[in-house]
């Protein structure tokens, strides 16, 4: 129980952690300086949500620290999305993957909020008031962009488009989900696709987009510990420091 | 004749340290100043992203990474009040950014050296902002109020990250060898163009003191200098780093460090667009900027198809 409970604590934590590292390396290449400050406070939440998470799991074994899960795991012990790992191609990517995310949270999170682990349930309601903020953020700008141009709504459907393969990820549960569902601790996910489905839909409606046929991908997913080729360059480049210098505190 | 009693009055509300507000009647000159001043202030800020993020990506814990995000951010928050400050006087940020990328606006030169280590991040905070504090704290008192305010509020955040960059750089000199040899080697490169940020002696300073007169500067390039290095040095000490300065050295009857020459000829290649990192930065900036373009004219069709529709509503 306490191994399925750390696991599922890694997979709460790991998403928001590749993604908030995804956003830093967009640093200073917003559009422009309020978008920089606006998408670097989304990243900055994410990167709480996962030190928070990464925490509790590291509390759940002996001498383990939220650092060392972060800059210490090999990347099969990693338990993101893909979607996540995608890099920032441009505007559109990092827009439309984090739409695709903040829905996801908000209906996660919402539902986690009960959890009856008190600790799980206490970050999720925490992090329920940020990712609300992030979702009303990046569907405003899917209404924007989706509406503005001829070139911005292309830009955002060939994205839609690209980014759809990843999305079944998101609401495929195994045995640990289905462990900590069936104890009241965690979430099926695969009862918040409609919800997530339909929230999407009408957003992409509204911004004059299309949602892309449902064909579902040959992929080993992230919480199986199975990455995209992208993984292995972002967990060099953030882990780089601590192992190289394996003694060294920071 | 209008225009001498005008510029007595003037120079009477500046002696009076009364504030100099947009709408108020300013030479053209102190207009054009403040413009190059309050703009050069903002491109640093923003410039100055690109250094530290650098090394956002390889943060090595999630304690330092949350911490240097949130100082970047504050940068770029920074910049937003600079440039809005710089607006007032009638140019608009679309042209403050093309001067920047035509190379007619200049931003502080410290930011053209590479960040080579994560002690530079430390460095960064401890020597760069510590000396940005030291100019930003007199400029508090500068004459033009939207520039005087803006300063007031980005003050409380630097004073966070000189303290956050020297705790980076404690760390490092209390860790292992390696560690201590990387904040020394990031003190070595980063204290010569730390000082050099104040700008040209005295004596060879071009506009010091029309702006002194005008209130613009409150005090001069030396001054500032000598406080920032003042206060640093026993900071450097105290952890056991030492200056790249065999001059240095505390003078009792003084009461202030003598430090040696500084090379002007790096300084002023720098400023000429020859430094390390000059052609990667605008570069970088102009990148970002013209590969945004298409996101900002989509808000913009947005934002006027959407009044067109409350018009005919
Ligand atoms: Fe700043
Ligand atoms: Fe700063």
């Amino acid at each position: 129980m306490n191994q399925s409970l750390y696991e599922y604590c890694l997979r709460l934590g790991d998403t928001p952690l590749i993604l908030s590292q995804r956003i830093g390396e967009y640093c200073s290449k917003a559009p422009h300086l309020e978008e920089d400050l606006a998408i670097t406070n989304v990243g900055l939440d994410l990167l709480g949500q996962a030190e928070n998470f990464l925490t509790y799991a590291a509390s759940l074994k002996e001498e383990l620290t939220a650092d060392e899960l972060a800059f210490k795991r090999k990347e099969k012990d990693f338990r993101s999305f893909h979607l996540v790992e995608v890099p920032n191609i441009d505007f559109a990517y990092v827009l439309v993957r984090q739409f695709f995310i903040d829905v996801y949270h908000n209906l996660f999170y919402t539902s986690l909020c009960n959890s009856k682990d008190e600790t799980i349930a206490g970050i999720s309601k925490k992090s329920i008031k940020e990712v609300r903020y992030h979702l009303q953020r990046s569907q405003d700008w899917i209404i924007r962009l989706g509406q503005g141009t001829e070139e911005s709504n292309h830009r955002l459907q060939v994205t839609i488009n690209e980014l759809w393969m990843y999305i079944d990820e998101l609401f495929y549960d195994n045995e640990i989900d289905n462990e900590m569902t069936k104890e009241g601790i965690g979430v099926s996910n695969r009862e918040i696709k409609n919800n997530w489905f339909n929230i999407v839909t009408d957003t992409l409606n509204d911004a004059g987009l299309s949602s892309p046929e449902n064909i579902p991908y040959t992929l080993q997913y992230g919480k199986d510990g199975f990455h995209t080729e992208y993984m292995g360059y972002l967990l060099a480049e953030m882990q780089h420091l601590p192992l190289l210098y394996p003694d060294a505190k920071w | 004749m209008e225009n001498a009693k005008k510029l007595e009055a003037f120079q009477a509300k500046i002696d009076a340290d009364i504030k100099i507000e947009p709408k108020d009647w300013m030479p053209e000159k102190y207009r054009r100043t403040l413009i190059r001043q309050i703009s050069q202030h903002a491109h640093s800020e923003v410039i100055g992203m690109q250094p530290e993020g650098n090394w956002l990506t390889r943060a090595p814990s999630l304690r330092s990474k949350k911490i240097l995000m949130a100082k970047i951010q504050d940068e770029a928050g920074h910049g937003l009040y600079l440039y809005c400050a710089a607006e007032t006087l009638g140019i608009k940020r679309e042209q403050f950014l093309e001067w920047l990328h035509e190379g007619k606006a200049k931003y502080s030169s410290v930011f053209n050296y590479p960040t080579l280590t994560w002690a530079d991040i430390g460095a960064i905070g401890w020597l760069v902002d510590g000396a940005a504090i030291v100019n930003q704290v007199s400029l508090q008192g500068t004459s033009y109020g939207p520039y005087s305010r803006a300063m007031v509020k980005i003050c409380m955040e630097e004073s966070f990250h000189q303290r956050q960059g020297y705790e980076i750089m404690v760390t490092l000199a209390n860790g292992t060898k390696e560690q201590k040899e990387m904040a020394q080697d990031a003190l070595n490169r980063w204290w010569w163009p730390s000082i050099m940020m104040f700008g040209p002696h005295d004596a060879d300073s071009a506009h010091s003191n029309q702006s002194l007169k005008w209130k613009i500067k409150r005090e001069s390039n030396d001054e500032l200098r000598q406080k920032f290095i003042d206060k640093t040095v026993e900071q450097g000490e105290h952890i056991g780093l030492s200056f790249p300065d065999p001059d240095l050295k505390w003078n009792k009857s003084s009461g202030h460090y003598e430090y040696g020459k500084i090379n002007w000829n790096e300084f002023w290649n720098v400023v000429k667009g020859y430094g390390p990192g000059n052609k990667k930065r605008l570069a970088h900036h102009k990148d970002a900027h013209e590969e945004g373009s298409w996101v900002r004219q989509g808000a913009i069709a947005y934002a006027k198809k959407k009044r067109s529709i409350q018009k005919t509503a």
